[in-house]
C-alpha cells in the first residue's frame, strides 16, 4: 500500500491552555520532525513559534514533544514516529510554556544552580595544574556524565519531576554528580547537602524514563543512584 | 525532627533498610504458610504449633516492626505524588497510620504467638 502523499499534522498553539491545529503537510523522503515544522512556518501559518539553532543533532535547541515523548525533532525521521501519516507536535512538558511549541527553560536552569552545578575551585593562576588521571575511577564516573548540554529532554520525560515542583530533575542532579566526582572542586560538602532530601536525588523513583530518552546516551539515573550512595554516607559520617 | 534535610536523608535510608529486612521476612512468611496450611488450615492446628513459640514470636515482631517503619514512609511519598499533598498533615496521617499498623501488628503477633 502506498504512504500518503501528505501528513496530518497536530501542532499546539496558544500558552498553557490552547488547543492543537491540524496542517496538511507534504511527506517527502528522509524528513524530519524539525523540517515539518519548519515547512509549516515558512509556507503555512507564519505565526507559528518555535526553536531551533544547529538542526544537525548538537545543540538540543529544538526538543519538542513528538507523539507523547520528548525528542530533538532534528534527529526524528518522520518515517519512524508517523504511523498512520499522523504527527502530533507538543512543546516540552514539566515547563512553562511561552508560545506554541517555545517553552521557558528558566526553572530547568534555576533547579541546575539550586543543585549547585557550577564548578567551584580552590586553586589560583600561580598554582600548577591540576593532575587528574584519566582512568582513575572518578574521572570515570564524571566523563560518563559530562556530556550533557542542557535540551530539557530528561526533565520533560521525568514522572518525579511532573509529581513534585519542588524535584532537582535528572539534569541538575546528574551535573551535580559530575562535580562531586570532579577532585578539583571544593565545594562538595554544600553540594551533597543541596542535592539530598525530598526536593532533590531521595525522590527519584529509578523509573528511568531519562536514560531512556537522553539522546547523549547519558544515564542521570546512574548518576542519582551515586549521589544517594555519596549523601548517605555523608549523613552516616556526621558531615551533613 | 525529619523537616530537615538530614532528616529527611535518614528517613529514606531507614525506608531502605526496612525494605530490606521486609524482603526477607515476606519470603520467610510465604514459604510459612505454604508449608503450614499442607495438612490443612484449622485455627486449633496452627496456634498448637505457634503459641508459646519464642523464637516466631520474635521474627513476626521484628515484621511487624519493618511494616510500621516502612508502610508511613512510603505512604507519605505516595500521596504527596498523587495528590499534591505536603506538610505537618501529611505528616501526623502518615504517623498516625504507622502507629495503627504497630499496634494491630503487635496485637496479632500476642495473639498467635504468646
Amino acid at each position: 500500500m502506498a504512504a500518503s502523499p501528505t501528513l496530518a499534522v497536530s501542532v499546539w498553539r496558544g500558552t498553557e491552555s490552547g488547543h492543537f491545529q491540524v496542517f496538511e503537510v507534504p511527506r517527502l523522503e528522509s524528513q524530519t520532525v524539525l523540517d515539518v515544522v519548519t515547512y509549516i512556518q515558512r509556507s503555512l501559518d507564519p505565526t507559528l513559534s518555535y526553536r531551533f539553532a544547529c538542526r544537525v543533532g548538537m545543540c538540543g535547541s529544538c526538543a519538542m514533544t513528538v507523539n507523547g515523548r520528548a525528542r530533538w525533532t532534528c534527529r526524528t525521521h518522520v518515517a519512524r514516529v508517523a504511523a498512520g501519516g499522523r504527527l502530533e507536535i507538543a512543546p516540552l512538558a514539566n515547563l512553562p510554556v511561552v508560545k506554541d511549541l517555545v517553552t521557558d527553560m528558566t526553572p530547568f536552569f534555576d533547579k541546575w544552580a539550586k543543585a549547585r552545578g557550577r564548578f567551584q575551585g580552590g586553586a589560583t593562576r600561580k598554582d600548577d595544574f591540576a593532575r587528574v588521571a584519566p582512568a582513575s575511577p572518578q574521572r570515570r564516573l564524571a566523563e560518563a556524565g559530562i556530556e550533557c548540554i542542557g535540551c530539557g529532554v530528561c526533565y520533560s520525560s521525568c514522572d518525579v519531576v511532573a509529581w513534585n515542583p519542588d524535584y532537582l530533575g535528572p539534569a541538575a542532579l546528574n551535573r551535580a554528580w559530575t562535580l562531586v566526582n570532579d577532585t578539583r572542586d571544593t565545594g562538595n560538602r554544600e553540594r551533597l547537602k543541596a542535592v539530598a532530601g525530598d526536593a532533590g536525588c531521595h525522590a527519584c523513583h529509578t523509573h528511568m524514563s531519562c536514560t531512556e530518552r537522553c539522546p547523549k546516551q547519558l544515564a542521570p539515573t546512574a548518576s542519582i543512584a551515586g549521589l544517594k550512595r555519596a549523601v548517605t554516607v555523608a549523613v552516616l559520617k556526621g558531615e551533613l | 525532627m525529619f523537616v530537615n534535610i538530614r532528616g529527611q536523608v535518614l528517613l529514606w535510608t531507614a525506608q531502605r533498610v526496612s525494605a530490606a529486612v521486609l524482603a526477607v521476612c515476606v519470603l520467610v512468611h510465604l514459604v510459612t504458610v505454604i508449608y503450614a496450611v499442607r495438612s490443612g488450615l484449622s485455627a486449633a492446628e496452627i496456634l498448637g504449633r505457634t503459641r508459646g513459640n519464642a523464637g516466631w514470636a520474635a521474627f513476626y515482631t521484628l515484621f511487624v516492626v519493618a511494616i510500621a517503619v516502612h508502610a508511613p514512609i512510603g505512604l507519605r511519598n505516595v500521596l504527596s505524588e498523587t495528590f499534591d499533598w505536603r506538610g505537618t498533615g501529611l505528616d501526623i496521617a502518615v504517623m498516625a497510620i504507622g502507629l495503627a499498623l504497630a499496634l494491630w501488628g503487635l496485637r496479632a503477633v500476642y495473639a498467635v504467638f504468646i
